[in-house]
C-alpha cells in the first residue's frame, strides 16, 4: 500500500507545534542550572541560582505568600462552588439559565478589566490593596472553573440515588455525606486543583490587587524582570511552571475536562 | 430533576447557592459597576470631598487620538495573534482528531494543553531568554548556519506576537479538537466510498462541521489579546505600548483612576459586543 504523504506531513507538523510549545521553557530550565550569570555558552552545570534562591528572603516570603493564599482560594472555592453546583443540578427553577450565563464574565473578560475594576471597588468600599482583596478576587476567578468542573462531573450522578436514600429515611446532611459527595467526590478533586492553579499562578488580578512589598510570586518576578532580571529568576521560575504543570496533570487525570472521551 | 415545591426546597436552594453568587457579585459584577461610575468622576471620592460627575474622560477619547490609535493597534494585535493561531493550531487539532489514534492521541493531546494551564507570566519569561540579542535563539542559529545572523528579535513586535502566539494557541487546538473529535467517522468514510478525496472531505465536510469550534477558539484567543499588556511590557520593550498598557499605567504610573476607569470600560465594552455577537457561534461549539 502506497504510504500516504498527509499524515506524514501532519505528524511532522505536530511535533513542530511541540517543539514550538516546549522549547522555550526548555531553555529556561536549562538556563537556570547555567553556571553565567549572564546566560553565556558554553553550558557549565551549576546549582549556584538555586542556592542563592533559597537564601533570597524576598523570593522565599512571596512563595510562601502565593502558596498559603492558594490554599485559602481552593478551600473557599472548592466549598462553595460544589454547594452551588450541586444546587444547580438538583434543582429546576426560573433564572437558572442566568446564573449558569453568569459564570462565564469572569472567565471571559480580561483580566486587566477585572483586576482594575476590583482595585477600585475595593479602595471604595475601604478595603483597599492586600492579602484579603486578592484572596476575594482569586475566589472570584477560581468558582466557575470548581462549578463546570463539578457540573461536568455530577451529570454522570443518578439523581434517584439521592431519593432512593431519602425513602430509607436518611436526612439531608447524610445523603449529602454518604451519597452525592462520594460520588463527585473526583469533580471535587479536579475543581480543588483548577482552583488552586487558577490561584498560585494568577498575575494581572494580584498585580493590582496586591500591596507594594507584599507582593505574590508572580507578581515579584515581573517586577523583578522590568529591572532586569537575574538567572534566580529562572530558577524560582522553572520551579513554579513544574509546579504547575504537575497539578494540572494531576487535575486532567481526574476530570474529564480535557475532552477525552 | 425536581421542580422547586416544598419551601424546605427553596430554602435549601438559596443557602446552596447564595454564598457563590453573593461573592461573584461582591468581586465582579459590583466592580464593574462601580467603575462605570467612577469612569465619569472628576476625581476620587476617596481622596477629597471636591469631586462632581464629567464625561471630560470620555470626551478625551474621542478628541486625543492617541487613545483611538492604540486601541485599534491592540485590535489588530488581536487579529494578527488569532490568524496565525488558527492557521497553525487548526491543522495540529486535525492531526490529533483525525490521523492519531488511542492512547498516543490522549497523551499528545495532554502535551498540547499542558502549558496552558501553566504560568502565563513565566512563559512570556522564557520567550525573553531565547529572543534576547545574543540569546539562545541567536547563538543556536549561528552554530548551525555558516554565515553569521542577528536577529535582535526582542523588544520589536515580532516578540510580541511569537509570545502571544504561545500563549493563546493552545485555545484554538483545544476547541477545534473537541468539535472535529465529535464528527461521526460514518460520514467521513461515506464521503470516501462515493469518491471523494482527502482535500475535498477536509474543506466540504471537515472545515464546515468543525467551525463552530475553530470560531469558537478564535473568540478566546482574541479577546484577552486586546486586554494584554504583560507580553507587550515584557517582550515589546519600547515598541510595546498598546492599549492595555496604558490602562496599566493609569492606575500603577499616573494615578488617574477615572480615565483609567474609562479606558477600562471602553475596552469592556469592545468585548462585551464581540462576545455578544458571536454568543451564537459560542453556543453552537458547546464548550
Amino acid at each position: 500500500m502506497r504510504r500516504p504523504l498527509l499524515p506524514v506531513l501532519g505528524r511532522l507538523w505536530l511535533a513542530l507545534i511541540l517543539v514550538f510549545l516546549y522549547a522555550p521553557i526548555m531553555v529556561m530550565a536549562a538556563m537556570s542550572f547555567n553556571a553565567s550569570p549572564f546566560y553565556q555558552l558554553p553550558f557549565s552545570f551549576s546549582t549556584r541560582w538555586y542556592a542563592e534562591m533559597a537564601g533570597n528572603p524576598q523570593i522565599i516570603t512571596a512563595a510562601l505568600r502565593s502558596v498559603s493564599i492558594a490554599l485559602v482560594v481552593t478551600l473557599i472555592a472548592t466549598a462553595l462552588g460544589t454547594a452551588a453546583s450541586i444546587a444547580l443540578f438538583r434543582y429546576d427553577f426560573r433564572g437558572k439559565k442566568v446564573l449558569q450565563l453568569l459564570l462565564f464574565p469572569p472567565i471571559a473578560i480580561p483580566w486587566l478589566i477585572t483586576g482594575t475594576a476590583m482595585l477600585i471597588f475595593f479602595f471604595a468600599i475601604g478595603l483597599g490593596r492586600g492579602t484579603p482583596a486578592v484572596i476575594i478576587g482569586h475566589v472570584a476567578l477560581a468558582l466557575p472553573y470548581v462549578i463546570v468542573t463539578v457540573t461536568a462531573r455530577l451529570s454522570s450522578f443518578d439523581i434517584t440515588l439521592e431519593e432512593a436514600a431519602r425513602s430509607m429515611g436518611a436526612g439531608g446532611w447524610t445523603v449529602l455525606r454518604r451519597v452525592t459527595l462520594p460520588w463527585i467526590a473526583p469533580g471535587m478533586v479536579a475543581g480543588a486543583l483548577f482552583a488552586f492553579a487558577v490561584s498560585f499562578d494568577q498575575f494581572v488580578v494580584s498585580y493590582f490587587l496586591s500591596q507594594p512589598g507584599d507582593s505574590t510570586l508572580p507578581v515579584l518576578i515581573y517586577t523583578a524582570i522590568r529591572k532586569g532580571f537575574t538567572p534566580e529568576i529562572n530558577a524560582i521560575s522553572t520551579i513554579i511552571i513544574t509546579v504547575s504543570m504537575a497539578i494540572m496533570f494531576i487535575a486532567t487525570r481526574y476530570s474529564r475536562f480535557g475532552g477525552e472521551r | 430533576m425536581a421542580e422547586i415545591t416544598a419551601t424546605g426546597d427553596r430554602r435549601r436552594l438559596i443557602a446552596m447557592l447564595s454564598p457563590a453568587y453573593l461573592w461573584l457579585t461582591v468581586a465582579v459584577f459590583l466592580p464593574l459597576s462601580a467603575m462605570l461610575f467612577f469612569s465619569v468622576l472628576t476625581a476620587l471620592p476617596q481622596d477629597g470631598p471636591d469631586w462632581s460627575l464629567t464625561l471630560q474622560n470620555y470626551r478625551l477619547f474621542l478628541t486625543d487620538p492617541v487613545y483611538a490609535t492604540l486601541l485599534w493597534k491592540s485590535l489588530q494585535l488581536g487579529l494578527t495573534v488569532t490568524v496565525i493561531c488558527i492557521l497553525i493550531g487548526y491543522p495540529c487539532a486535525l492531526v490529533l482528531a483525525r490521523t492519531i489514534r488511542g492512547r498516543a492521541r490522549e497523551t499528545l493531546f495532554l502535551l498540547v494543553i499542558l502549558p496552558f494551564w501553566s504560568n502565563s507570566l513565566v512563559r512570556i519569561f522564557s520567550w525573553a531568554i531565547v529572543l534576547r540579542g545574543n540569546g539562545v535563539l541567536e547563538l543556536g542559529l549561528n552554530a548551525v548556519l555558516p554565515f553569521d545572523v542577528s536577529l535582535n528579535l526582542m523588544f520589536t513586535t515580532h516578540a510580541v506576537v511569537i509570545g502571544l502566539v504561545h500563549s493563546y494557541l493552545p485555545y484554538v487546538i483545544l476547541t477545534s479538537y473537541l468539535a472535529l473529535q465529535a464528527i461521526d467517522d460514518d460520514i467521513i468514510d461515506a464521503a470516501r466510498s462515493i469518491g471523494a478525496g482527502t482535500l475535498t472531505i477536509l474543506w466540504r465536510l471537515l472545515l464546515p462541521l468543525s467551525l463552530p469550534g475553530l470560531l469558537a477558539g478564535a473568540v478566546l484567543v482574541f479577546v484577552p489579546v486586546v486586554g494584554s499588556f504583560m507580553e507587550p511590557r515584557i517582550l515589546g520593550g519600547r515598541m510595546g505600548t498598546y492599549y492595555g498598557t496604558v490602562i496599566e499605567d493609569q492606575f500603577v504610573a499616573v494615578y488617574n483612576w477615572p480615565l483609567g476607569a474609562a479606558l477600562s470600560f471602553i475596552l469592556l465594552a469592545v468585548v462585551l459586543l464581540i462576545l455578544t455577537l458571536t454568543s451564537p457561534i459560542l453556543r453552537k461549539a458547546r464548550l
